[in-house]
């Protein structure tokens, strides 16, 4: 009979030692996405270009609809919110600036990279978790084919190009959203829309979201890839790391966009 | 005779389930070895280890003179160019055509050009008897041409050792035997040595050269099929005979299994 001591020892180490592995497989994916992206191209093992930029096609390309619809949107409401509070004190103008700045600095980022997060980091995750489960990836080792390398690399590629890519798409068309509801609704003349927009953005404010945006892409494949890498049974496993893919990544955009957020308020 | 994998004093866990029992066997070159035994006893796990998909918790298994549970990745990818795997599911890349799946291994691992590379693929293809199925996809084959398909992507490298993970498994007895006449085949042909892991029986009395059975973790036979049908252990005529396992409860035993003691 095990004594009090025992069961409390007993119980912290079931507890922790489950953790434990959690982390030693999180930093061995990452160890290995990295190591097959930036180390071992240069040691004559090639990134496979004609499905990086399939996956391209695949996150970027397919995407431009939802999130031109999306962004269009964001920027409306944007400038409504922001007349409801500038009309009072007379300074309408400053729509421009406040739709111009908190699109390119925050929202379009985070709005691109909750579309892809899910759209492809969900996709990620289930073709990731469907190929463990049908022996596909164990057959990809037993051939001597890294599966990082060969699944994972043109999907953090493909997003690491896309995400930034979609991001100056969703400013571009949220800058238009903002300027059509401002020139039809708000009555504000379109030069000086025009004009108030490019004095109130910074280079540093488009090159700061873009910055969050590439960062988002690799947070989105290495969560996808996680998740997938996980499922060791059937169906039913794979739909929940599917959605667990989702809920993390999201989670983690948002703790990665606070971080980038500090230190650029700090250091910019 | 010699060798082409010897395994020793290998033992293995799941967590904390002992699963194979410190066994030791060889597979001689050049011939079929058949691994046999019933659900559970640990073959598919050995499969595992031998394609260096898994390390033993201790053991050795020495191929072509080194021993693999040592290498790193890069060193076992050597190894790996020189052995095809058939899986039980076939395990072909759902997301490319047979074409493709086929040419993988030789995409990744030679600099032959395209043409090439095609006209080696349907030499690989016709050799299984899927030629003209070229541009088809996983999903659109049946079971037993999957297998085909699978076969033919293990035998792209021209390997010397090729492994079968219950190669009858979900087929019919028709299309089964199709597929042991081409192992046959391969072995009489191409010299190849062939290590099959199954539970069918008719299939193990037509290819096999040499049988290795295993039992709840642990080798309880290793000879020629001949002494094999020689046997007179009582767990290996119950195998060959299909009888179905004693039960061994007494009513009290069940008593307790019930009640979760």
């Amino acid at each position: 009979m095990p004594s009090i001591a025992e069961n409390f020892f007993g119980f912290i180490g079931k507890k922790t030692r489950p953790f434990l592995k959690d982390i030693h497989d999180i930093s061995k994916i990452i160890n290995d996405i990295f190591y097959w992206s930036f180390v071992s191209p240069f040691k004559g093992t090639p990134v496979r270009l004609p499905a990086t930029i399939n996956e391209m096609v695949k996150a970027g390309y397919n995407s431009v609809p939802i999130i031109s619809v999306i962004s269009f949107f964001i920027g409306i409401i944007l400038a409504f919110q922001a007349a409801y509070q500038l009309k009072k004190v007379g300074a309408l103008i400053y729509v421009a600036n406040l739709v111009g700045v908190s699109l390119t600095r925050e929202l379009a980022p985070i709005m691109t990279a909750i579309i892809v997060s899910g759209r492809s980091g969900s996709a990620y995750a289930a073709e990731i978790g469907s190929m463990k489960a049908a022996e596909e990836v164990d057959a990809l080792i037993s051939m001597g084919i890294n599966p990082v390398r060969f699944i994972v690399v043109p999907k953090l590629m493909a997003l690491m190009v896309m995400v930034p890519a979609l991001t100056i798409f969703s400013d571009l068309i949220g800058i238009l959203g903002g300027f059509t509801l401002s020139v039809s609704i708000l009555e504000i003349h379109p030069y000086n829309y025009f004009q108030q927009t490019v004095n109130a953005l910074l280079v540093k404010d488009v090159f700061t979201g873009l910055l969050k945006a590439w960062a988002f892409g690799i947070v989105i494949t290495a969560v996808g890839a996680y998740q997938g890498f996980k499922v060791t049974g059937g169906a039913e496993e794979v739909g929940r790391r599917t959605t667990s893919a989702v809920v993390v990544s999201i989670f983690l955009v948002i703790v990665f966009d606070l971080f980038f957020t500090a230190l650029f308020y700090y250091f910019t | 005779m010699k060798n082409a994998i010897e395994v020793r004093n290998l033992v293995t866990h799941y967590g904390e389930r002992e699963i194979l029992k410190n066994i030791s066997f060889s597979v001689p070159k050049g011939m079929t070895t058949v691994i046999l035994g019933g659900s559970g006893c640990g073959k598919s796990t050995l499969l595992k280890h031998l394609i260096g998909l898994l390390r033993p918790t201790k053991g050795e298994i020495v191929i072509g003179g080194n021993d693999i549970t040592l290498m790193d990745e890069a060193e076992m990818n050597e190894v790996r160019k020189k052995m095809g795997v058939l899986f039980q599911g076939a395990a072909l890349l759902n997301s490319m055509s047979i074409l493709d799946n086929v040419a993988l291994p030789m995409r990744e691992h030679t600099k032959l050009n395209e043409s090439t590379m095609e006209i080696m693929v349907r030499m690989k293809l016709d050799l299984v008897g899927l030629s003209g199925f070229d541009n088809f996809f996983p999903s659109q084959l049946s079971g037993g041409m999957k297998k085909r398909a699978g076969l033919a992507r293990a035998l792209a490298l021209d390997p010397e050792l090729l492994f079968f993970d219950e190669p009858s498994a979900g087929l019919d007895p028709v299309t089964a035997a199709g597929l042991d006449e081409l192992i046959l085949k391969l072995n009489k042909v191409f010299r190849m040595t062939i290590v099959v892991v199954t539970h069918e029986l008719p299939s193990v009395f037509a290819i096999a050269d040499y049988v290795i059975m295993l039992d709840k973790g642990d080798v309880l036979f290793c000879g020629t099929l001949e002494e094999l049908r020689k046997s007179d252990h009582p767990r290996i005529k119950m195998f060959l005979e299909r009888k179905p396992e004693e039960e061994t409860y007494s009513p009290e035993d069940y008593f307790r299994v019930i009640a979760g003691e």
